[in-house]
């Protein structure tokens, strides 16, 4: 049976005449947490657009459950959360406003205060979002992901910019996910991350694949033994210490 | 409609958080109405036929209209987008279209309570009694609201950047908030600079607004009420047109 709830067929999209994904191909599977990994502007975040329908592919196609998410929009978004790089809220805006305001946006939400809970956040519902410190935002922002029930969520480079303890956190909480089988695709640039939370991860360098499978795999296929030296190998980039 | 009411009571509670629109929407026209009463409430304005008083009535129940218009829907649009709290509407099985509808919505009553404050204002402490006709006046007002909506909704539309948004709301707000007869009576511009105001689709919506109110007709009334209803097609097209949620 075929299990794939995100598939990506040869994706192309430039910006100006210069290819920024170029014939991209691959799968996710149902419970699998997915790593697209890659330097700053190597296309990670326009993949993500294009898989959600936010961008249109000059080349390929994007599909979610089967579905192009541009095209059936409202069935595929009931399914799916998203967290995006950098993302703010309103001014003046409450915690527990915000999660009402993404709860009424699907027909079966699941109870935020739970949610919040669960991300020990539970204290600050009164608070304004403004005034969360970087982790409790980036917390904030997984459980918006999360208030409709989703089976996929999305998370764009949910760690960049925070602190060592701040990423463990929300690390652990990530794993928790994945343990309840929900699918995630994570767009990153720690190899730790990477390398605790990926099922499977994919190294793009200048909108192409270079390398993808487990951590193990990926590894083995270079002359290194460990990930975040295999990846400057990958990306032509080793520097010595 | 039950989860639609839901994001329009969290938007409106933000409303009531924000300090301009508090001081520009609701505080400013009841200002202005009690110290034009107290300097020359009586005086005849002009030609025009009506007091002084009379005239800031009407003129004074559009500023709200002015600031939801031209500075909150605005402010709303460019800065979720800018935000791309849009974006995460995108992303979910409602669309952009129901933040932005209840954001409209918000702008609008925030309006009508600005128009009901100067009408409390002046019933109650100034003992005015509108002597035109009640449910034009409403009409005109409502007219004058939705032209001003769709030209916002359109500047909205077309500014791309927070940047520019801030630079065409400085040059359409203030000019139309002091020279379209909402803040300073039309009556005490000199003639050349009448005619220049004019000009300015919220001096057409204020005079049919005043002539409802006072139940005189000049000629020219016919004018600005069609002119106010080609701009809010034309508007309104073009901002659903341009509209960008990205």
């Amino acid at each position: 049976m075929h299990t794939a709830c995100i598939e990506a067929c040869d994706l192309m999209k430039s910006f100006q005449g210069r290819k920024v994904v170029d014939g991209l191909s691959f799968e996710v599977e149902k419970g699998q947490v997915f790593g697209l990994l890659g330097h700053n502007g190597a296309g990670k975040s326009t993949t993500i657009e294009m898989l959600l329908g936010l961008k249109k592919p000059d080349g390929g196609k994007a599909f979610i459950q089967g579905q192009e998410a541009a095209k059936h929009r409202k069935e595929v978004f009931e399914k799916v959360g998203v967290q995006f790089q950098s993302s703010s809220y309103q001014v003046a805006i409450r915690v527990g406003e915000v999660c009402m305001e993404h709860a009424a946006l699907y027909r079966n939400p699941a109870d935020y205060r739970k949610l919040l809970e669960e991300f020990g956040l539970s204290g600050l519902e009164k608070s304004r979002v403004e005034k969360l410190s970087g982790g409790e935002r980036q917390k904030l922002s997984v459980v918006l992901a999360l208030i409709g029930n989703p089976e996929i969520v999305f998370l764009d480079e949910l760690t960049t910019g925070l602190d060592v303890a701040a990423r463990r956190e929300v690390w652990r909480t990530l794993r928790n996910l994945k343990n309840n089988g929900l699918a995630v695709f994570l767009t990153t640039h720690y190899m730790e991350e990477a390398q605790i939370l990926c099922d499977r991860i994919l190294l793009l360098r200048n909108g192409r694949k270079i390398a993808e499978g487990t951590v193990e795999e990926v590894v083995q296929s270079s002359p290194y033994d460990n990930l975040e030296e295999a990846y400057l190998w990958y990306m032509g980039e080793e520097v010595e210490l | 409609m039950k989860r639609f009411l839901k994001l329009y009571s969290i938007e409106q509670k933000l409303f009531f958080r924000s300090a301009d629109v508090f001081i520009f929407n609701l505080c400013m026209p009841v200002a202005a109405l009690v110290l034009i009463a107290l300097i020359a409430g009586e005086k005849a304005a002009g030609d025009s036929g009506m007091t002084y008083f009379q005239s800031a009535f009407a003129a004074l129940t559009s500023v709200g209209i002015c600031c939801s218009a031209f500075m909150s829907i605005l402010i709303v649009m460019v800065d979720y987008r800018d935000k791309k709290i849009l974006k995460h509407f995108y992303c979910s099985p409602c669309s952009p279209v129901w933040i932005l509808g209840a954001d409209i919505l918000c702008s609008a009553v925030m309006a009508a309570l600005s128009a009901l404050l100067v009408w409390l204002t002046a019933t109650a402490g100034f003992g005015y009694r509108m002597e035109g006709n009640v449910l034009l006046f409403i009409g005109a007002w409502l007219l004058t609201l939705t032209s001003m909506f769709s030209i916002g909704l359109m500047i909205a539309a077309l500014c791309r950047t927070v940047k520019t948004m801030n630079v065409v709301t400085s040059l359409v707000y203030f000019p139309m908030l002091l020279l379209s007869g909402t803040m300073i009576p039309y009556e005490l511009f000199p003639k050349g600079l009448q005619r220049a105001v004019d000009v300015m689709p919220l001096t057409q919506g204020v005079k049919l607004m005043k002539a409802a109110s006072v139940g005189i007709w000049p000629e020219s009334v016919c004018g600005s009420a069609i002119l106010l209803i080609v701009i809010t097609v034309l508007c309104g097209s073009i901002s659903v047109k341009s509209f960008r949620w990205e």
